[in-house]
This record gives C-alpha cells, sequence and structure tokens, in this order.
C-alpha cells in the first residue's frame, strides 16, 4: 500500500523568491526582519538511531500487526497509541507532542533517511550533521554553513555569535566558522542505561568482580527508585530503568535552557544539541520500556523548550533527528538493530503544523530496503533545506552549493512554515 | 571508520608480546600508558623502570612558583587575622548605628540585635578570601600535571604512596597540603628510609595533623605552668602506621615514652614576624626533661635530638623493613602480595639501611612482580589520571580534577584518617558505578578529538582483549566507545 501524504503547500516564500531573488541572496537578515519575523531553529540530534516505527507507528498499514506482533504499537493498544491522521499513530509516551500536533504545532515527517547508506554510527551522525552526503567531513556543520550563508556580505560578525551549543561537545551541525556559543548543563548526563548494560555485558565476559559490582549499583539504583519504607515494592518488571528521572531532568534542563538562550532578543538564533542513548538493540519496549522512556524524556525537552521560550515559541521550529532508522522487524533479543528509514520530527509555532509528511513504502518484504529496514522515501535534507530557506530565509543557491554541497537534486520541502 | 576488527587487532597484540608487557609495566609501575610510552619502553620494560630510578625525572615543573608551606601557612593566618578585625569591625559600627537609632526611636527589635551582628561581621569576614583553597588547587594541578607529563610514572607512583604513607590531611592543613609532598616525601622517594621518616615527622604539617603542637611533658616548663601534658597521638602513629607496624611488639609504655621524647616538637607560631612563622620548631620550654626510655633503649639526650635518634632507630628495626615492603608489594603488585618478593624487598631494606631506591629496583628485578596477573583494582586517582594520560591530554582543570577524585572517595591528600587510603579491591570495588559516569563525563568532553580505537591500536598497542574491542566498536556514539573503554578492565585492573 502506498499512502501519499507528502503536501505541497504555497507559502509566502514562493511569492518571495519569484520577487527578488538577488535582493534576498544579499540582504538576508533584514528580509526576516522586514516581514516582522525574528526566526529562531533549534536541532536536536538523537545519537544511537531512533526506532522510527516504534516511535511513530503505521497503524493503518495492513502488514504492520504482522511485522511488529505484540510490540507493535496499536489505537486500542495498552496503553493505546495516540491517533495523528488515521493512518500513523505516535507513541503514547509522547503526550506534549501530540498535542502539539492537534494545535497544529507540530509536523511529522516519516520514512526520511540522510543519504547515508550504510550503518555506523559515526559515520552516519557525520553525514547527518555536516550536510555532506558521504562521510568524513567534520570541520563544519549545515547549521553553521547557513549561518554563514544569510550573513549579508558573507562575514559573521564575531562579537554577536547567533548560533549555541548545548552540552560539553558543540555538536558538529553547528560547528563551523560562524562563532558559536557553548553551554553546559549542570547536571552531569548520567551513563544511559544502555551504556551500563553494555558495560555489564563486557564485564560478564572479561570480569566477574566488576560485572558484580556494577550489577549491584544498577539494581540499589532501581531499589531507590521505588520508593522508601512502607511503600510497596513493584514487579520489577514494571521499575523504569535506573537513571531514567536523571535522563529526563537532564533532558528538560539543556533544552529548557537552550530555549531560554534562544527566547532572548539579543540572544543566538539557531541552537544544537544531541541526546545519546538511542542504540536500542536489546529490550526496546514498545508502548513501555526502554524506548518508550527515551521518548517521554524527549516528550519533556520539547515541553521546556516551548515554555522557557514564552513569546518567542511562535517563530520558533525545533527539528529532531537521528542518524537513521533501525531494522523493521524485531531482533533476537526484543531490540532493533541499525536500519535506514526513521521518523524526524518538527515542533514550534512557527510551523504550519497538524500534519504527517510522508510518502510511505510499505512494509511487506519487498517494499523494505535491503528486504530489512523501512525505505526512506524522503531525503532529510529536502526538509532542512525548506525549513532554512522558508523559515530562516536561507538562499536556495547557498542551501545547494555550500550548506548541503552538491544537492542540487534535492528539492527543498515546501509549505513546513508559514 | 568505526567497523570493529577484533580478530586483526588480537593478532597484532599477540604477535607483539612485548607490547602486553609494556602496558603491564606502565600500569603496574607507572601511570599508564600514554601517546608513545609503548614504543618508547616495548624494547626492555623492566630496563626503562630501572633506568627511571636512576635517572628521575628533573624538579617538579611548576613548583617553583608554589609558596613553601610556611609562607603558605603564614597566608593563611594573616587572612584569618584580618578577617576577625573585619568582623570585629562590622560588629563595631553596627553597634554605633543601632545606638544612633535607639536615640532617634526609643522602640527597638532587641531580639534581632544578635542576628545583626552575627550578619555583618559574616559579611565582613567573608570579603577576606581564604588563600588555603586556591594554594591547594594549585598544588593540585602541579602534582596532576606531573603525572600527566611523566614518560613511565615510576618515581609518580612512589611519590604517590609515600605521600599516603606518611599521609596528613588538607582538611587539617589546607594550605601546606602539597607543600609538605614536595619538601618531606618527593625529595627522599629514592633517598633513604631514615631520611623521609625524619622529614615526615618533622613537618609542621604532620605535627598539626598528629596533634603534637600543644603537646608538653608534665614536667616541662609550660606543663607545670599549664597543668597540662601529653598528646600520645604522633607517637603512637608513627610507631602503628609509619614503622613498625601493628601489634609488633611495642607497648603502652613505650607509646608514652615516644611522646615525652616528641614533646617540643612543634612549629613557630606566625605573627611575630613577617617573614617567619610556621617552620619547624623545637620548643625546650615544652620538652620533657630527662631520659626516655623507647622499645628497652634509653634515650639521654634532652633535645630534638633525642626524638631524632628514636626515629633513626625505629627506621632500622626488622619490623619497619617487613612493613614498609609488605605495603610497597601490596600497592604495586598484588592485594596479597607473593611472599618472596615481601621477604626479598624487606631484606634488600634490612641490607642497604633502607635505601628505597634498592628496594623499588628489588621489586622490579623481581619475577613475581611480572608474573601476577594483572587483577589489582587501580585507586581512583591513579585510574583517573591513567584514562587522562591514554588521550595525550596533558594539562588539568585543578577544580574539575579534584571534584571528580574526591566524588570517587579519593579525595586528593584528605584521607579520612591517618592510615591514608586503602590499597584493596574490596575498598574501592564499590565505586565503579560513581567511575563510570565519570568516565561518561570525560568521555563526552572528549570525544570531538580522541579516537577510541586510536587508544587501542597506538596507546595500548592492540593490548586488550577481544571482548573490550567489540564492545568499543559496536557503541553508539564516540563518547559510549571512550566511556567503555575506560571503563573496560584493561584500564581498571594492573
Amino acid at each position: 500500500m502506498t499512502s501519499c501524504h507528502h503536501l505541497h503547500l504555497p507559502s509566502r516564500r514562493d511569492a518571495l523568491l519569484g520577487a527578488g531573488a538577488l535582493f534576498a541572496w544579499t540582504q538576508m537578515p533584514r528580509l526576516a526582519r522586514a516581514e516582522g519575523r525574528d526566526p529562531r531553529l533549534l536541532v536536536i540530534v538523537l545519537r544511537g538511531g531512533l526506532d522510527g516505527l516504534g516511535a511513530v507507528a503505521p497503524v493503518g498499514d495492513p502488514d504492520w500487526v504482522g511485522l511488529r506482533g505484540d510490540r507493535a504499537l496499536l489505537l486500542d493498544g495498552k496503553p493505546p497509541a495516540l491517533p495523528l491522521d488515521g493512518f500513523f499513530a505516535l507513541n503514547p509516551a509522547m503526550p506534549n507532542l501530540h498535542r502539539l500536533f492537534t494545535a497544529r504545532q507540530a509536523s511529522i515527517v516519516h520514512a526520511t533517511a540522510t543519504p547515508y547508506r550504510e550503518r555506523s554510527h559515526f559515520d552516519g551522525q557525520d553525514v547527518l550533521e555536516s550536510g555532506f552526503a558521504r562521510p568524513g567531513s567534520v570541520d563544519s556543520g549545515w547549521l553553521n554553513r547557513a549561518l554563514l550563508a544569510l550573513a549579508s556580505d558573507g562575514r559573521v560578525d564575531p562579537a554577536g555569535s547567533r548560533a549555541i551549543g548545548v552540552g560539553a561537545v558543540t555538536p558538529l551541525v553547528v560547528r563551523g566558522k560562524a562563532p558559536v556559543m557553548s553551554w553546559v548543563p549542570q547536571q552531569l548526563l548520567p551513563a544511559s542505561e544502555d551504556t551500563q548494560a553494555r558495560l555489564l555485558d563486557l564485564y560478564q565476559h572479561t570480569d566477574p568482580k566488576l560485572a558484580d559490582a556494577l550489577a549491584t549499583r544498577i539494581r540499589l539504583a532501581a531499589l531507590g527508585r521505588a520508593g522508601g519504607v512502607g511503600t510497596t515494592i513493584q514487579d520489577p518488571a514494571t521499575l523504569p530503568p535506573p537513571g531514567i528521572e536523571r535522563v529526563r531532568a537532564y533532558f528538560a534542563d539543556a533544552a529548557g535552557t537552550a530555549g531560554r538562550f534562544l527566547a532572548r532578543p539579543d540572544g543566538p538564533r539557531v541552537g544544537a544539541m544531541g541526546f545519546a542513548g538511542w542504540d536500542t538493540h536489546i529490550n526496546e519496549g514498545a508502548a513501555a520500556g526502554q524506548l518508550a522512556n527515551l521518548l517521554g524524556a524527549l516528550d519533556g525537552a520539547l515541553a521546556a523548550v516551548e515554555k522557557s521560550m514564552g513569546e518567542a515559541w511562535r517563530e520558533t521550529v525545533v527539528a529532531v533527528v537521528t542518524e537513521f532508522g533501525r531494522t523493521a522487524r524485531i531482533n533476537g533479543t526484543d531490540g532493533t538493530d541499525h536500519g535506514t528509514g526513521t521518523v524526524a520530527f518538527l515542533a514550534g509555532g512557527a510551523l504550519r503544523g497538524g500534519r504527517m509528511v510522508a510518502d510511505w513504502p510499505g512494509l511487506k518484504t519487498a517494499q523494505l530496503f535491503e528486504g530489512r529496514d523501512l525505505k526512506p522515501t524522503i531525503d532529510l535534507r529536502s526538509v532542512f533545506k525548506g525549513l532554512l530557506r522558508d523559515h530562516l530565509r536561507v538562499d536556495e543557491k547557498a542551501l545547494a552549493d555550500t550548506v548541503f554541497p552538491g544537492s542540487a537534486d534535492v528539492v527543498p520541502a515546501a509549505g513546513l512554515v508559514g | 571508520m568505526y567497523a570493529p576488527q577484533p580478530a586483526i587487532l588480537r593478532e597484532s597484540a599477540m604477535s607483539n608480546p612485548a607490547a602486553a608487557e609494556a602496558v603491564l609495566a606502565l600500569n603496574r609501575f607507572g601511570l599508564g600508558p600514554r601517546p608513545g610510552s609503548i614504543a618508547a619502553i616495548a624494547g626492555d620494560p623492566r630496563g626503562a623502570l630501572l633506568a627511571e630510578l636512576d635517572r628521575p625525572p628533573a624538579s617538579l615543573a611548576g613548583a617553583a612558583a608554589l609558596p613553601s608551606s610556611a609562607k603558605a601557612y603564614r597566608a593563611v593566618t594573616d587572612a584569618n587575622a584580618r578577617r576577625a578585625a573585619k568582623a570585629k569591625i562590622a560588629v563595631r559600627v553596627q553597634k554605633e548605628a543601632r545606638q544612633k537609632l535607639a536615640a532617634d526611636a526609643s522602640a527597638m527589635m532587641e531580639s534581632s540585635e544578635q542576628a545583626d551582628n552575627a550578619m555583618a561581621a559574616k559579611v565582613a569576614a567573608e570579603a577576606v578570601p581564604d588563600p588555603g583553597r586556591p594554594i591547594y588547587l594549585e598544588e593540585a594541578k602541579v602534582r596532576t600535571e606531573a603525572a600527566l607529563g611523566a614518560g613511565i610514572g615510576f618515581v609518580e607512583r612512589l611519590v604517590w604512596f609515600w605521600s599516603n604513607h606518611f599521609c596528613i590531611s588538607a582538611n587539617a592543613v589546607q594550605s601546606m597540603s602539597g607543600a609538605y609532598e614536595r619538601e618531606a616525601i618527593r625529595p627522599h622517594v629514592l633517598g633513604r628510609f631514615t631520611d623521609m621518616l625524619l622529614s615526615a615527622e618533622g613537618h609542621p604539617a604532620m605535627l598539626i595533623f598528629l596533634d603534637n603542637l600543644g603537646s608538653m611533658g608534665a614536667n616541662s616548663i609550660a606543663g607545670i605552668n599549664r597543668t597540662r601534658g601529653l598528646n600520645e597521638n604522633l607517637a603512637r602513629e608513627i610507631l602503628e602506621l609509619h614503622t613498625l607496624g601493628v601489634r609488633s611488639g611495642y607497648g603502652q609504655d613505650d607509646v608514652i615514652g615516644f611522646a615525652n621524647v616528641l614533646t617540643g616538637w612543634t612549629l613557630l607560631p606566625p605573627g611575630d614576624n613577617p617573614e617567619h612563622g610556621g617552620e619547624f620548631s623545637f620548643n625546650p620550654r615544652l620538652h620533657e626533661p630527662g631520659p626516655q626510655k623507647v622499645l628497652g633503649k634509653t634515650y639521654d639526650d634532652e633535645t630534638v635530638e633525642q626524638g631524632r635518634a628514636v626515629l633513626r632507630d625505629l627506621s632500622t628495626q626488622p619490623a619497619t623493613a617487613t612493613h614498609v615492603a609488605t605495603k610497597l608489594a601490596r600497592h604495586f603488585v598484588a592485594d596479597t602480595p607473593p611472599a618472596p618478593l615481601v621477604e626479598r624487598m624487606a631484606k634488600t631494606f634490612r641490607d642497604s639501611d633502607g635505601d628505597l631506591k634498592e628496594v623499588a629496583r628489588t621489586m622490579i628485578s623481581s619475577d613475581e612482580s611480572w608474573t601476577q596477573p594483572a587483577g589489582k583494582l587501580k585507586r581512583p586517582g591513579e585510574w583517573g589520571v591513567g584514562m587522562v594520560r591514554a588521550t595525550g591530554i596533558t594539562k588539568v582543570d585543578p577544580v574539575r580534577f579534584t571534584g571528580g577524585q574526591a566524588l570517587l572517595g579519593e579525595p586528593l591528600w584528605r584521607p579520612s584518617a591517618p592510615k591514608g587510603f586503602p590499597d584493596d579491591e574490596a575498598s574501592w570495588i564499590g565505586g565503579m558505578g560513581l567511575r563510570l559516569d565519570i568516565a561518561n563525563n570525560f568521555a563526552e568532553r572528549v570525544a570531538a578529538t580522541v579516537d577510541p580505537q586510536d587508544i587501542i591500536e597506538t596507546v595500548y598497542g592492540g593490548a586488550v582483549s577481544s571482548e573490550a574491542m567489540a564492545a568499543v566498536g559496536r557503541a553508539e556514539t564516540r563518547q559510549q566507545a571512550l566511556a567503555l573503554l575506560f571503563m573496560s578492565a584493561e584500564f581498571q585492573r594492573r
């Protein structure tokens, strides 16, 4: 089945382009100001490879339940998935995103991917963030080069950082010649449940004593979460993984602070941050469990941005993207392995939201990429290019030449904002 | 780019067993491999360790700018005095204002008076910063960077060992804690144990830490005039911790005799002279007169030499040789060190009159030091420095670094008791979860510039288990790959 939800809507931008492309090329920032706008863009990179099908399920696809079995999100599941457009439904861990979608302040792109077709996290992230079609270019990111293109004469005022990177390491997507301010959250990001599990696995194969020590710590953390003396001991299977509260707090703290910076009249206008932990090879869960916990933390982060931005939210787009998706089918350890097509979340008051953007490829084996992954039908660069063109007013030629080099054939997705 | 290649790498490690021995040498006796160190010593790791003993690193870089312990101490006492004066003035001003107010309006809130005074004093006092902490941090930076920059780090490890053996606590003397190590420990780690013992026990930091400043003989001039007396703490800990070892044959009479001997070992009080104060001083007015008996021997001399004679004798006791050899072997080789190794090191100690370079040489030259499996769990500070060294970073932010060490339970120069930090796995293995958080945080900060595969292949020469290589290769981010590598048994054990 192919169901085309890919919408092309006319925007003010189309008229502007027709009227004064050359003018726009040299006077980009003034152009946005002349429109009475002061647009903001925040990019959140989910490192590890988000399972797009576990986050946004094609409940209307006849092959969906057969593919994921009892791990298929369903509209009548427990808990039920949140309906989006009749064909797709959202993981119930994301009520905030669902509220924004309903309020036409969020859109979701599905079956999308960067041009990268291998399955290395690091190379995949390099492609996603550098904006180059192939890995290996790690000097600058597309968001930084978009800022350079926005500078009216190609120079950027070094005194005024227009970009912010959140985290101890500035994400590649925002690194480059345009000055970047960095902000490190107060809270230490704890080692993720996934990292703990991997280390425990390594210890179990190499050092039983260290394995015991680490396992004890993990158990204690779980007990601490279960509550103090006098509370009912919960069924261990229903306990959230240890540390998820801290992850939740970190996501919200980091994203909320990014929002506060972007909201300031004299603050940066674009920002980037990364959240790790999405490499769900083992015990991924579905409507509950590891992935749902992370999606819940991400949902909280989106709410934190919305809240911290105040009035500026209506001029904001938050793009949540990942290096690749995961296998369409569940693997042998109740998780999913590295795949290709996945989802991207867009949220913000500047969006013409409430829509699913997808050219659905189907889930039959023959329709899957290499017989295993959701086939990407939308180049993620077209989404970025559409946002940069219509929201920040980056010139289309710069988008094709310097921001996403060699992407002239990737048409900017129209109608996402406005 | 990061596809795991365990089979190939394992082969390269096996085809290069020298790399494995070099890694063991660097971890067990040094501060861990850093870029280039495997290549530098792989030809002859044991020889390289012995060579470092003969050609110890030049004096501590950056130490010239650090204040002596006495000067640091004076800076703090001076600040304390100024702070007290500021607080007094603030209270005086507050009172005058209140009296003026009372003259104007008879109604006054009596109850808040004390609180106001205390607040005014506190605010005024806080205007005088404590110089102790910046001195401590600068000392920590110099020491840690010496460890990060050391070729092998064997001599630095010896400094760390002896500093912990003769520990003081920065909780008692923050300003002096780094200078103590530079003045009393570092110059003697390749010298004679006797000299280190004399310089440690006579250092003002030790006399402060183990409560000897006010210890006075009951029959001393001061003791008679002030009807005060002995504090046994220093004497007992020297016998129990620094020399003979617990249950080695001394009794309470020996502790008392020795404590009497040590009366008068104090420091020159600061305040009278801006150029002096905070140095060691022997005050005869505090000293118990007459001969004293320690371990069956009578010491007649009634000056500072009485104490020095006792210390010299203690330093050459066979029990001291065994105690020191056991602790050294336990620290470097194994929680339960091989008995023949301990005995050989003790014999060297006895035969060489406590020549610590010879004892270290015996340890390196003994096969038992090399045949023990790499099962010793690194202490937190050692592990943290090893992790940073592997990345090639040589500069530290002392606030961050000391904060991390404190979080891991080994705050620099702040052991919770005179016994120092423990040296066994059971004491430290519970902290693995915290180590993971630290490793994860450090990995996040360096992930943009540090390649985990490069650490495995070049810094560690491929001498990493295939399981660890596979875990690193499969990691979802460079940060995770680095965190897993830093937490692997190869980084934790030696």
